[in-house]
């Protein structure tokens, strides 16, 4: 059977602290995150044969991975796919890895944001970068602002029900970041600190939004085969997900701006991969992109975690919150880590990769059904999105 | 015989009260938006002219004003593509002189009697700069109007006319000036303006052989309001029934296009029958003579003209706010996000029928419109089988909409009647003030550029529908 279910496993990953790193700069954020991994799955950078490099600001080339680490003339690629970007590059290395072109591989994600200022990348248009400059160009919150307006329209939901509902997904991910040493805001925040926070871009405010934050985290891959030489509790990719969209939000006068079909596709693709047939059941966890609380609202109904339109009562009734039916964004999410954009597909991929291990300290999951699911979205959906899915599990599930 | 088919105006939504400016000050004055200028007020005027006319016969463009936004490339030549006129047309910029509107209107009746052409539209706008506390800033507002000067049809007729041109330094402003200059008051008032238009005033009763009492109204380029009432009373005219309100204290004083404005206001209210003298001031000055005809009565209710736009308005909320739109105030440079492009004039120039008439394309085979134009349908997925469509003229619904906090400009999408979204910033309101599915319409704006790399975009903006 095609594809990478069972074909490839994670030996070891590492993941920096995400902050403002006003004393590092991208390459020590590299070193850090890539030697973590090394030293967890056992090997030296010696051993490396390919690696994969995500970074939208970070460098463009290959040589910005090998200079850091000194690897030994090995090929790079670099992975440019916005924020799923570092999906992007750990399923080119997962397929890299299961076709047997290579036995043991690296994929990093880093973006040193804080350097830069305003670093926005939002306001370039990723499809015409060099333009009439006719066409708006808008930070992310007022991007995904849109999203929320529309979902609330659409469904009756007065602005406050909405941003109250948004406000206890803010409030649940901030607990869970407040239990993650590695997280930027470990800082648990009350659903008054969230409905009172200065409005951003209407109707989101600062606790809707996702921080710009430094980071770096990093994943070495080997063939399934190959794993259990390096260890037992070595994580295995079960299925992958990636769908492109087409400018159909802002060209199609009937889209209703309610939901993100990538997500729909890609997910459905990762699910049938994976096999998993009822999401909410199937999965032990998710770490989903929450760059914006809304975001967060939505992919519950894209991936059918909720029916459509009915996310706001799972969200009332605590189902994913950390000891809830299905715990997502366990780690803190997109709102406690930041988002170094190249860097957090694999920032995901840490957390359901140490939960599934059961190293996950104070805010471990119950694993019963041995899978996690990962998920990063690039883009915005007033226009279209790249959105990217891997789901792990380990050796039995 | 020649005169006005169609007219048009238009005045900015903000009026800036002069209580902010001083407070011994009162009334208030038409200020541009902080994305309006004379090129942007123009295409409102002309888009107001030319309503439902079709623009198959416009065989000319002529724009005028104190205050292009350039001082090399033709404004005229935007409106055209605007206003999708042929291209085997005459287009030209008439400048330096508050009398410039009038001087277009001249040359374009002139083109048509010649029979060199159908019809030109004539549109005149100003935005002039005053120094901030000046006389000239309690009196100087920006707005614009738009005349269709044709031979058939025609609302007034133009019966006569009569120029005096008139060397002296009375207003001006070098290449290198930001603000208008004038000297003396008494000099400029008395040997120029008083003088000079009065001597064409009469120049043009005399030759039309015309008594102050045939005339219904005079129309007056105003610099202030006692001045205009002064010469109405030098040349033997009631200044209480037979002057146009001028304007000052409401709209202000908008140079090239001031007196033309006013013409708009006068054949608003005006009976077939009613003779109109129309004089400007710049320099010398144009004096014509108009008669309504029975056509007057057609076009009433049908342009937005200067009465619409008069009750439509919203003041700015402080004199800082003047200031930092007018750029009169030095503000720090803005931290300007890294991954930002300079605008390219080839992808401007590849791009202008979808920017500026707002051409999309609707796909021949589903029907489906769709901006900006693509090569493969959104729907059916049919290559290269569109037909283009212009979309400016529609009005919409707002889709969805946010505020982008960096540049403090509310956006959205528009949903377009009879199909088509188009994504764009919303001007003239404020993020508050937004609803899911209220009725919006487009207006034409200058874009604020992160890098600008010397040149001024413009594009199309929603507005709250201003009627």
């Amino acid at each position: 059977m095609p594809g990478v279910k069972d074909k490839v496993a994670i030996i070891g990953m590492g993941c920096t602290k995400f902050d403002e790193h006003w004393d590092k700069d991208i390459k020590d954020l590299v070193v850090e995150a890539c030697y973590e991994a090394f030293e967890d799955a056992g090997v030296e950078s010696k051993d490396i044969q390919a690696a994969w490099w995500s970074s939208v600001m970070g460098g463009y080339l290959g040589r910005s991975l090998a200079y850091p680490l000194k690897l030994d003339f090995i090929p790079i690629t670099r992975v440019e796919n916005r924020c799923a970007g570092g999906h992007d590059a750990f399923i080119n290395a997962c397929y890299a890895v299961a076709c047997g072109a290579y036995d043991i591989v690296l994929v990093c994600g880093a973006e040193k944001l804080k350097d830069v200022g305003l670093a926005i990348p939002g306001v370039i248009d990723p499809l015409e970068p060099y333009t009439s400059r006719v066409k708006p160009s808008f930070p992310p919150p007022a991007a995904y602002a849109q999203l929320a307006v529309r979902y609330f329209h659409h469904y009756g939901i007065s602005i406050e029900e909405g941003k109250k509902a948004l406000a206890k997904i803010a409030v649940k991910n901030h607990y869970n970041g407040s239990l993650n040493p590695k997280a930027q805001f470990q800082r648990k925040i009350t659903l008054e600190d969230a409905l009172n926070a200065p409005m951003i871009a209407y109707p989101l405010g600062l606790y809707d939004c996702c921080g710009i934050t430094d980071g770096a985290a990093a994943a070495i891959i080997v063939h399934a085969d190959l794993a259990k030489n390096y260890r037992d509790d070595y994580v295995l990719v079960k299925g992958v997900g990636m769908s492109c969209g087409w400018y159909q939000a802002e060209l199609l006068d009937d889209w209703s701006l309610t939901y993100i079909e990538e997500n729909v596709r890609a997910s459905k693709e990762a699910y049938a991969e994976a096999g998993i047939e009822n999401p909410r059941k199937d999965l032990d966890l998710a770490v989903v992109h929450d760059c914006f609380t809304i975001t967060e609202l939505v992919i519950y109904e894209d991936f059918g975690f909720s029916p459509r339109g009915k996310a706001k009562e799972d969200v009332d009734a605590g189902t994913f919150e950390l000891k809830g039916e299905l715990p997502v964004n366990t780690d803190g999410g997109l709102k406690c880590f930041g988002h170094p954009i190249g860097a957090s597909g694999l920032r995901m991929i840490y957390e359901v990769y140490k939960q599934l291990q059961g190293k996950a300290g104070q805010r471990q999951v119950e694993i019963r059904s041995q899978k996690g699911l990962t998920h990063t979205l690039g883009g915005t959906p007033v226009d279209s999105n790249t959105s990217a899915i891997a789901i792990l599990g380990l050796r039995g599930a | 015989m020649v005169g006005i088919v169609s007219y048009g105006a238009y005045i900015p939504k903000w009026r800036l009260s002069l209580e902010t400016v001083s407070k011994r000050l009162r009334g208030e004055k038409a200020v541009a938006g902080k994305d309006e200028d004379s090129l942007t007020m123009a295409v409102a005027a002309a888009i107001d002219c030319l309503g439902e006319i079709s623009p198959n016969n416009v065989d000319g463009v002529f724009f005028a004003s104190t205050t292009s936004p350039f001082k090399e490339k033709s404004v005229s030549a935007t409106i055209a593509a605007v206003l999708d006129l042929r291209r085997d047309i005459l287009t030209a910029d008439f400048a330096n002189s508050l009398k410039a509107g009038t001087t277009a209107l001249k040359a374009a009746s002139d083109m048509v009697k010649a029979g060199s052409a159908r019809q030109v539209l004539v549109v005149a706008a100003d935005c002039r700069l005053a120094a901030p506390g000046s006389g000239f800033e309690q009196t100087f507002g920006d707005g614009a109007a738009a005349f269709l000067v044709g031979g058939e049809n025609v609302v007034a007729t133009m019966e006569d006319c009569y120029s005096v041109s008139d060397e002296i330094y009375d207003v001006w402003r070098r290449d290198v000036d930001s603000y208008v200059q004038s000297w003396e008051e008494r000099f400029v008032y008395t040997r120029g303006y008083l003088q000079v238009v009065r001597e064409t005033a009469l120049g043009l009763m005399k030759k039309a052989g015309v008594n102050p009492n045939d005339l219904t109204k005079a129309v007056f380029y105003a610099p202030d309001t006692r001045r205009a009432m002064g010469l109405a009373k030098g040349l033997g005219l009631d200044p209480k029934t037979q002057l146009q309100d001028p304007l000052i204290g409401t709209v202000g004083s908008t140079g090239a296009a001031h007196s033309l404005m006013l013409f708009v206001a006068a054949l608003e209210d005006a009976k077939p029958g009613d003779r109109f003298l129309l004089a400007s001031y710049g320099n010398g000055s144009d004096v014509f003579l108009f008669q309504a005809g029975e056509n007057v009565e057609n076009l009433k209710g049908k342009r937005r003209g200067v009465k619409v736009h008069l009750q439509s308005k919203r003041m700015v909320p402080d004199y800082v706010t003047y200031l930092k739109w007018r750029e009169l105030v030095k503000m720090p440079e803005p931290r300007v996000p890294m991954a930002v492009s300079y605008p390219s004039a080839v992808a401007i120039w590849r791009e202008r029928n979808r920017i500026y008439p707002l051409h999309g394309v609707k796909c021949k085979t589903c029907g489906t419109v769709q901006y900006p134009p693509q090569r493969v349908c959104v729907k059916c997925r049919t290559k290269d089988n569109f037909e283009e469509v212009r979309l400016c003229n529609r009005r919409g619904k707002l889709f969805s909409f946010s505020f982008d906090f960096l540049r403090g400009v509310p956006i959205g999408l528009v949903n377009l009647d009879g199909g088509g979204r188009i994504f764009c910033e919303l001007t003239d309101v404020e993020v508050k003030e937004l609803e899911a599915d209220m009725p919006v319409e487009l207006s034409f704006r200058r874009l604020y550029l992160w890098r600008s790399d010397g040149i001024y975009g413009y594009f199309w903006k929603a507005i709250p529908v201003r009627a």
